[in-house]
């Protein structure tokens, strides 16, 4: 992918700066350094300010990453719903802890705040895509589905 | 009473919400039509008239807030839509948006007209990728068909941060910084978004604008409590037998909405405790559930109506437990630039996890009492300033809890 080119298409746009990032990491699946030096000189910042925006938001990451981004809600109301067994389940069949990824690049394991899903707790999102009144029992097919 | 009454969810199953031709069939955009006829005045004033206040949970009169706009001298104004729905076990922004997107366009619409605004953003949190793509189907069938005029509006992401639902650290967000919330004054409706004047009104808000401009101010200001009219979406989760959402008028009371719309407690298990209004909210006992779920009805009782969540435990559920579980998220939420908030919550969190691991004492009680009384008046913003509320509420009417856990 051309970074370049993607970070180049929100020039324009008034603080783009985080659509830009979005677009990149829709696409890499997370913020390289150079890509946060090339968006610090499209906006006119410093690399610092390109770099605190990028860490400041947890959907950013600037390190590599699964490509697979699972994240679990661990907010109260699906806290209470038994998200720990949902926890335990995704590390036992991933066979990796909470906020790695696995070796061959495939899943990254992540926290997160409430999802905004809570008709049906507990909630895990893959790649943005909410999964809903989750059992332990069903993970494996879950993952399954990105194998 | 106890009576579903749909305002904001008026379309909600009656509409393809991808279809802008539907809305419209159902009297959509009318009342975009009608206050384009009435002076710009005349509009804040109906608004004003109708005691609309915020569904965002700060509570502040509509009306008023787009006068101060409306009043202030700029080459260029804004209309904000706070769609950062972060307050966990919230999702009824969520709900306007993906149902009836147009009726959040319309009521953007109608305030720009009334402020002398010709752009909007709509800044729809990243964990909702989905909502983004309805809100721009709308936004683009609204074009093709003209209805908005010379209005534009674009949809922008956020990218997880909670603090972001502040207004401020909203508006610092939508120009491309860290999502930090600003000192006030000035607020944004004289300084706002590129220090402009800006509206940010909640999604919620916006969506029944179009209603009150249609049926009128009076109309309104009759529904529910009179003090906060209109109606609350409230979501229900936790320990509650019809885990779903509701929309009731303001005078619903708490016991109404947990026992007849939520069906009471599974399992046939006893009522513990609800936490109103999102995570911030305080967590209110068994003797207090007969208040309406209005804005100064539940500050009377030391609590807040803030997003309309509605988080019920039942009598197995370990408060402290629970608790701990959501300092712990402040903690992680705090942005950081004020030090009362960002090491205050992590303070919060270490003295919940001690105590919650058993390790706790009297001590370390009075420390979080004190801690959270001085954050709730020294903090910056909202989020720290609410944030002790969880543990200061428990400690008040579920005090004996904590006192099991002391070592």
């Amino acid at each position: 992918m051309d970074y370049r080119k993607v970070i180049s298409d929100y020039a324009e746009v008034p603080g783009g700066v985080l659509e830009a990032f979005h677009a990149v990491q829709a696409e890499l699946g997370y913020l390289p350094k150079e890509v946060i030096a090339e968006a610090a000189k499209v906006f006119k910042i410093s690399t610092a300010d390109a770099y605190g925006v990028a860490t400041f938001y947890s959907m950013f990451s600037v390190d590599i990453r699964g490509k697979n981004v699972i994240r679990i809600c661990e907010s109260a109301p699906c806290h209470v719903a038994g998200a720990a067994e949902v926890v335990a389940a995704l590390e036992r069949e991933l066979g990796i802890k909470m906020g790695e990824s696995t070796p061959d690049g495939l899943f990254a394991l992540e926290f997160t705040e409430c999802v905004g899903q809570c008709q049906a707790t507990p909630v895990i999102t893959i790649n943005g895509k909410p999964y809903l009144d989750v059992k332990p029992a069903q993970i494996p097919s879950i993952i399954a589905e990105y194998r | 009473m106890a009576e579903e009454l749909r305002i904001v969810l008026r379309n909600y199953g009656k509409i393809d919400p991808l279809k802008i031709d539907d809305y419209i069939a159902q009297g959509g955009y009318k009342a975009l039509e009608k206050a384009r006829t009435m002076d710009p005045q005349a509009v804040i004033d109906e608004v004003k008239k109708s005691n609309l206040r915020g569904r965002g949970g700060a509570g502040f009169n509509c009306g008023q807030k787009w006068s101060f706009a409306y009043q202030a001298q700029a080459d260029e104004k804004y209309v904000v839509c706070n769609a950062d729905e972060g307050e966990p076990g919230t999702y009824k922004d969520r709900l306007i948006m993906e149902n009836d997107p147009h009726t959040l366009l319309e009521g953007m619409a109608i305030c720009a007209y009334a402020i002398g605004a010709k752009k909007g953003y709509i800044y729809c949190r990243g964990e909702y990728p989905y909502v983004v793509e309805t809100l721009k189907t709308a936004i683009s069938q609204a074009k093709e068909k003209g209805v908005l005029g010379d209005f534009d509006i674009e949809v922008r992401m956020g990218a997880g941060a909670y603090v972001c639902g502040e207004e401020t650290a909203l508006i610092e967000s939508l120009e491309g910084k860290r999502g930090e919330p600003r000192f006030k004054p000035p607020y944004p409706p004289s300084e706002g978004l590129w220090n402009k004047p800006t509206i940010v009104n909640n999604v919620e808000t916006l969506a029944n604008i179009p209603v009150i401009i249609d049926k009128g101010a009076e109309w309104f200001a009759a529904i529910g409590v009179s003090s906060y009219p209109g109606t609350k979406v409230v979501t229900l989760t936790g320990d509650v037998n019809n885990r779903t959402f509701f929309e009731v008028p303001t005078n619903t009371t708490i016991r109404e909405v947990i026992y007849k719309l939520g069906g009471g407690i599974p399992a046939g298990k006893k009522f513990k405790a609800v936490q109103i209004g999102g995570t911030s909210g305080a967590f209110i006992p068994e003797s207090q559930l007969d208040t309406p779920i209005a804005f100064d009805n539940m500050s009377a009782i030391g609590a807040t109506l803030g997003s309309g969540a509605v988080f019920v435990l039942d009598e197995t559920r370990e408060i402290v437990d629970t608790v701990t579980r959501i300092m712990e998220f402040f903690e992680h939420e705090s942005c950081g630039k004020c030090a009362p908030c960002r090491e205050g919550t992590a303070r919060c969190a270490e003295l919940m996890q001690k105590m919650n691991a058993g390790l706790g004492s009297q001590k370390d009680l009075n420390l979080l009492e004190k801690l959270g009384r001085v954050m709730s008046y020294s903090c910056l913003c909202g989020l720290g300033q609410a944030a002790p509320t969880p543990a200061l509420s428990t400690i008040k009417h579920f005090r004996a809890d904590y006192e099991a856990k002391f070592i």
